[in-house]
C-alpha cells in the first residue's frame, strides 16, 4: 500500500535548509581549526562530514516508516538511551572532567544526545494518550524527566541538563490547558534555582560569577567572554573573510570549533554572515511550527514541537552566551558546532519532523 | 492504520492559538539576538576591531619562585638565582641572517641551530621568542646588551634557575630539576605544571615538589602584533612556593662527604632518638647545578655511562653483603632461639670443616676458645660458622627480616633498593636448586646471597640502641613559610618494634661496646677520647677467594675484586644521639678503612653538641 502522496509531499525545503546549514557548519570547522598553532586538529571538519553523511542517512530512514509506530517503541527506546547514559558513569570516558561519552574503539558517543531526542517522543507519547488534564497526569513526565537529569548532572555535564529541563518543560508548559497547574508547574521551576547553585561544580560558579562581574576572573571564564566579544564584534558588517579571522588563527577564541564556532563565523562572515546564520535557524524554527499547526493528531504536533524547541532554546542560549548576554554554561550550537552525537541525533529528529509533514494527509480520505 | 487522538476542537483552538504565541516568542528571541549582534558588530564593532588588530589580549604566566632548601640548623643549601637568556622573536626579526652574524660577532652562538629555530618558529609561533643562547656569563651579557638596540628581534629575558650553594653537597639527596615529561604532565603532583616546565626530577625537589613549586599566577595583557606588553590589565600574583627544611645537618654532611675522599660508598647518619637523617652522603656524586645550567646529551651520556655510577645514591640503593655485620642478626637470633649459651666457650683453630669443605676465620692462626662476648668482640668466623649451623638459614633468615633488613625502609625517597635476604624457599623460587647446607654457614658471616644496603644498616643498630624501635627515616623537618612552622612538620614514627629479649639485648649491646673499646676488638680504630661508643666492623667480600690460595696483599687482587669495607657505630653507648653506617667499596677490612671515619665523623658531630 505504497502512498504516492508521501513521495508528492516530501519536505525538499527543510532538507534544503539542513542542508545550507550542515555546508555553513563545515567550512566554519575547517577555518575554526586551519590556526597557526594547530598541528593534526584539521581532521575535525572530515569528521564533521561523515557525521553529517551518516545523519543524512539516517534522517532519509526516519521518514520511511509511519511515525505512529513509535507509539509502541516509545518507551523501549528511551529505556535503551537511559541505561547508555547511566553506562556513561560507569565506565564512560573521562574528557573536560566529566564522563560524558562511551568509547567505541574508533568512536565515542554521547548518550545525552540520544535522550534529549528520545524524551521528547516519549512526552509526546504521554501527553496525546491523555483523556482529561488533571493535575496527577503531570507526575509521570515530571518522573521521566528527572531521571536522565540526575543522571546527567552527575555526569556532570549541567549545559546537556539545562537544556534538557528547558526543552522538556516548554512540551509540558504547551500541553497543559489548565492555567493553575501552569502556574505551580512554573512556580515550582523558579523555586527550585537556589537547589541549582548547590549542585553546580565550581567552575560553573566561577563561570557565573564572571558573568555577573568579569573583573573578578580576568584569567578564565571572563577572559573566553571577553575574547568571543572581541571575536564577533571585529567582524563588522562583512566580516574579515573566509581563513581571515585572525582572533581565530591566533588561538585567542577557546573551545572555537565546539562551544565558540558561532563567533568564528561571525569574525569571519561579519554581521550579513551572522544575521543570514540566525534568519536560517528562525526559518527552520517557523518551519517546524508550521508542520506542527497542520499535523493532524496530537502526537505528531507534540512531537514537532518538543524538536522545535530544542532546537530554539540550543540556538537562543549558545549565541546569548558567545555574545555576552548569559554565562557560559558549555551548551553548543545544534548543527553547527562540531559534535557527533548531537549532529547525527538532531538530524535524526529532523527526520521525524518530515515523517509528520509527509503525513500530513494521511487522515484525510 | 488507526485513526486515533484525534483533536477536539476545544483543544485544538487552544493549540493552534498557543503555536501562534511560540512563532511569536521565536520571534522577539530572534530579535534580541539581531539586536545584540547590531550593537556587538555594527554600533562598537570599530572598536572590536581596533581591538583585535592593532591590541590583542592574551594571557601570560607568571610564575611563581620556587620554595628554598635549608638544612636543619636553617643555613641555606638551595636557592634560585637570576639567569640572562639570549632570545629572539621571530616575527619582529627584519634579517635572520644578519642577527645571528651580528651577535656571533659578540658572542659564541649556534649559529644553525638558532637559525633552524628561528625558521620554526616563524612558521608556528611568531610572537613568542625562541631561545638562542642560555644562561650568558656577565661578560656576555655586558656586550650583547649594549649593542641590542641595533638588533631588531633580539631580547633577553631574565628567568631565575636552580642554584645549589654548595654544587655536589647532598646532591643526591637533594636531587634536580629537568623538563617536564608527558608522563608528568598527567599526573596530580604537576596540576600546576605546563609543557616546558622545569619540575624536580629526583631527590627532594621530585618528592616534595608540589609544595616547592608554588602556584602559577598569570596576567591578562594587551599585546601589539609583535606580541610585546603594552599593558596589563588584570593581573594574578603568583604565590611563591613552600620552602622545605631537610634534617640534614649540613656540617655532618660536608664531613661525611670529605671522608669518602671521592671513594665510591657511602654514608648516613641517623638520630636514632627520632629517625632523622642527620647526614646522608653517597659517592662519586654529580652536581645538580650541571642540570640547571642545562644539561646536553653530551654531558648526561657522560653520567649515564660513567662506570663508578655518580646518579646512583648508594645509600639507598647500594645493595652489598652485609659482611660481620650481620654476626649481630645471627647473634640475637642465637639468644633468642636459646641455641648457645653466653657463656659457653667453641674452639676457633682458624678453620672449620663441614661435608668436605673448609671454611677460613679471617684470622689466620684462630683465636682459641672463644665465648659469645669475645666471638663479637674480635668478630670470630669459626664462632659464627658453628652458630649458623645451628640455627639453620630459615631461622636465620626469619630474624633478620624481623630485625627490618632485606626489605625497605619506608624512607620513600628515590630508588629505594629491598636488598635481600635467602631463604631455602628463595632459593628454590629464584635459582631452582635446593638449598647447599654449606652456604648456611657463609650467610652466618654475611657473605655470598645476602645484601643490605647502608639505610637498612643504620636504622638497625639505631633499633639496637634505642629500645628495638623500628624508625621510618626521615630526610624532611618541616615545610612551611619562612619562619612560620608547621605548614607540615614530621614526628618520629616507629614502623615496627623488635620483640627480642632485653637481656639479649644487653649482652650484644656490651658485645659492640667491647668492639670498640675492648682490647684486640676490631673497631678499635672507632675509639674516642671521653665518649664510649659502640660499633661493629664488617668486610664484605666481593668474591670469594680459591680454597688453597691464601689470602694475598690487598695491591695483588684487581681492585673490581676487592672487599668492601663496612661499619657501624652508635655514640654515646649508654645514651646515643648518632647511629652512623659506613660502606666504602673495595677498599679492604671494615676496622682498618672504616672505622677511623666514624671515628671521625662521632668525634665532631658530638663535640659540637657538647662544647
Amino acid at each position: 500500500m505504497f502512498d504516492r502522496r508521501l513521495v508528492n509531499n516530501f519536505d525538499w525545503i527543510l532538507l534544503a535548509t539542513l542542508v545550507v546549514i550542515g555546508v555553513l557548519s563545515i567550512c566554519n570547522l575547517y577555518s575554526a581549526t586551519n590556526t597557526i598553532r594547530s598541528m593534526g586538529g584539521s581532521q575535525v571538519y572530515v569528521k564533521q562530514i561523515c557525521w553529517y553523511s551518516i545523519g543524512f542517512l539516517i534522517l532519509l530512514l526516519a521518514t520511511t516508516f509511519d511515525y505512529h509506530i513509535l507509539d509502541r517503541f516509545a518507551y523501549p527506546v528511551f529505556f535503551i538511551s537511559l541505561i547508555l547514559l547511566a553506562a556513561c558513569l560507569k565506565m564512560g570516558k573521562v574528557a573536560y572532567g566529566s564522563q560524558r561519552w562511551l568509547s567505541f574503539g574508533y568512536f565515542s558517543i554521547q548518550p545525552s544526545e540520544l535522550v534529549k531526542v528520545s524524551l521528547v517522543v516519549v512526552l509526546a507519547k504521554h501527553f496525546s494518550e491523555l483523556e482529561k488534564h488533571r493535575l496527577r497526569d503531570l507526575l509521570r513526565p515530571l518522573v521521566l524527566i528527572a531521571i536522565p537529569f540526575i543522571i546527567i548532572v552527575h555526569q556532570p555535564d549541567l549545559g546537556t541538563a539545562l537544556i534538557l529541563l528547558i526543552v522538556s518543560f516548554s512540551i509540558v508548559v504547551f500541553v497543559t490547558i489548565n492555567r493553575k497547574a501552569i502556574l505551580i508547574f512554573l512556580s515550582t521551576a523558579v523555586l527550585s534555582v537556589p537547589f541549582f547553585w548547590i549542585i553546580l561544580q565550581d567552575y560553573q560558579k566561577k563561570r557565573i560569577i564572571a558573568f555577573l562581574r568579569p573583573d573578578l576572573d580576568p584569567l578564565g571564564a571572563g577572559y573566553h567572554v571577553t575574547q568571543s566579544k572581541i571575536t564577533i564584534g571585529s567582524g563588522l558588517l562583512w566580516g574579515k573573510g573566509f581563513l581571515q579571522g585572525t582572533q581565530t588563527r591566533l588561538n585567542f577564541l577557546p573551545q572555537q570549533h565546539t562551544d565558540f564556532s558561532f563567533s568564528v563565523f561571525a569574525e569571519e562572515w561579519g554581521f550579513v554572515g551572522s544575521a543570514i546564520l540566525l534568519l536560517l535557524y528562525l526559518f527552520l524554527i517557523l518551519w517546524c511550527l508550521n508542520i506542527a499547526r497542520n499535523s493532524q493528531d496530537k502526537f505528531g504536533t507534540l512531537i514537532v514541537i518538543g524538536i522545535a524547541a530544542s532546537i530554539f532554546w540550543h540556538l537562543t542560549i549558545n549565541v546569548s552566551m558567545v555574545t555576552g548576554l548569559l554565562p557560559v554554561v558549555g551548551i553548543p550550537l545544534v548543527l553547527f558546532s562540531y559534535g557527533g552525537s548531537s549532529v547525527v541525533s538532531t538530524l535524526a529528529a529532523m527526520g521525524l519532523v518530515m515523517n509528520v509533514s509527509m503525513r500530513r494527509f494521511m487522515f484525510q480520505e | 492504520m488507526v485513526r486515533r487522538s484525534d483533536f477536539d476542537p476545544v483543544e485544538s483552538w487552544i493549540y493552534q492559538r498557543r503555536l501562534t504565541g511560540l512563532t511569536f516568542l521565536a520571534l522577539i528571541a530572534f530579535g534580541i539576538l539581531f539586536a545584540r549582534l547590531w550593537s556587538l558588530q555594527i554600533i562598537n564593532g570599530p572598536n572590536y576591531r581596533i581591538q583585535s588588530e592593532h591590541n590583542r589580549i592574551d594571557l601570560r604566566d607568571v610564575l611563581p619562585s620556587r620554595g628554598l632548601i635549608f638544612d636543619r640548623n636553617g643555613h641555606l643549601l638551595v636557592d634560585n638565582r637570576p639567569s640572562f637568556i639570549l632570545g629572539a622573536i621571530p616575527d619582529d626579526i627584519r634579517d635572520a641572517d644578519g642577527l645571528l652574524e651580528g651577535l656571533s660577532r659578540l658572542i659564541e652562538i649556534d649559529g644553525i641551530t638558532a637559525r633552524k629555530k628561528i625558521e620554526r618558529g616563524l612558521k608556528w609561533d611568531p610572537f613568542n621568542p625562541v631561545y638562542i643562547k642560555k644562561d650568558l656569563t656577565r661578560d656576555e651579557l655586558a656586550r650583547v646588551e649594549t649593542n641590542l638596540f641595533s638588533m631588531p628581534g633580539a631580547i633577553i629575558e631574565v628567568k631565575p634557575r636552580r642554584h645549589c650553594m654548595y654544587d655536589t653537597l647532598a646532591a643526591h639527596l637533594i636531587g634536580y630539576l629537568g623538563e617536564i615529561d608527558r608522563h608528568q604532565l598527567k599526573r596530580e603532583e604537576y596540576k600546576q605544571n605546563k609543557l616546558g616546565d622545569f619540575v624536580g626530577k629526583v631527590g627532594i625537589e621530585k618528592k616534595w615538589h608540589r609544595y616547592l613549586n608554588g602556584i602559577r599566577g598569570g596576567q591578562q595583557v594587551e599585546v601589539d602584533a609583535s606580541g610585546r606588553i603594552l599593558r596589563v590589565l588584570y593581573q594574578k600574583p603568583a604565590e611563591p612556593g613552600l620552602d622545605v627544611h631537610l634534617s640534614i645537618d649540613g656540617d655532618l654532611q660536608m664531613l661525611a662527604e670529605r671522608s669518602l675522599n671521592s671513594r665510591e660508598g657511602a654514608i648516613v647518619a641517623m638520630d636514632p632518638r627520632s629517625g632523622e637523617i642527620l647526614a646522608m652522603a653517597s659517592s662519586p656524586a654529580f652536581n645538580p647545578n650541571d642540570f640547571a645550567k642545562g644539561m646536553d646529551k653530551k654531558g648526561w651520556e657522560e653520567l649515564v655511562s660513567n662506570p663508578r655510577f655518580p646518579l646512583q645514591d648508594r645509600v639507598i640503593s647500594g645493595q652489598y653483603p652485609p659482611g660481620s655485620l650481620f654476626k649481630i642478626v645471627v647473634a640475637l637470633a642465637g639468644l633468642e632461639e636459646g641455641v648457645i649459651d653466653p657463656h659457653e666457650e667453641l674452639f676457633c683453630g682458624g678453620r672449620h670443616s663441614f661435608q668436605r669443605r673448609t671454611y677460613r676465620c679471617w684470622k689466620q692462626g684462630g683465636h682459641g676458645y672463644v665465648d659469645f662476648h669475645r666471638a663479637i668482640v674480635e668478630s670470630c668466623d669459626v664462632y659464627f660458622y658453628k652458630l649458623g649451623q645451628k640455627l639453620g638459614i630459615d631461622t636465620i633468615a626469619k630474624y633478620a627480616k624481623a630485625l627490618g633488613l632485606g626489605c625497605r625502609t619506608g624512607l620513600e625517597l628515590g630508588d629505594e633498593k629491598p636488598g635481600l635476604i635467602p631463604s631455602r624457599a628463595w632459593k628454590l623460587r629464584r635459582w631452582h636448586v635446593p638449598w647447599q647446607e654449606g652456604e648456611t654457614l657463609s650467610v652466618a658471616v654475611g657473605q655470598s646471597f645476602a645484601l643490605v644496603t647502608p639505610i637498612q644498616m643504620v636504622r638497625f643498630i639505631s633499633a639496637l640502641f634505642n629500645g628495638g624501635a623500628l624508625l621510618r627515616p626521615q630526610v624532611t623537618k618541616w615545610i612551611g613559610r619562612g619562619d612560620e612552622e608547621g605548614v607540615f612538620q614530621w614526628k618520629p614514627d616507629v614502623l615496627d618494634r623488635w620483640s627480642v629479649k632485653r637481656e639479649n639485648i644487653e649482652l650484644v649491646k656490651a658485645a659492640l661496646i667491647g668492639v670498640v673499646n675492648e682490647a684486640h676488638g676490631t673497631g678499635w680504630r672507632a675509639r674516642l677520647d671521653g665518649i664510649r661508643a659502640a660499633g661493629k666492623t664488617g668486610t664484605a667480600q666481593v668474591v670469594s677467594l680459591p680454597e688453597e690460595e691464601e689470602p694475598g696483599e690487598e695491591r695483588e687482587i684487581p681492585y673490581e675484586f676487592r672487599d668492601h669495607a663496612w661499619f657501624v657505630a652508635v655514640a654515646p653507648a649508654e645514651d646515643p644521639v648518632i647511629a652512623l653506617a659506613i660502606l666504602i667499596e673495595h677498599s679492604g677490612q671494615g676496622g682498618s678503612v672504616a672505622a677511623p671515619i666514624a671515628r671521625d665523623i662521632l668525634g665532631t658531630y658530638l663535640s659540637r653538641l657538647r662544647p
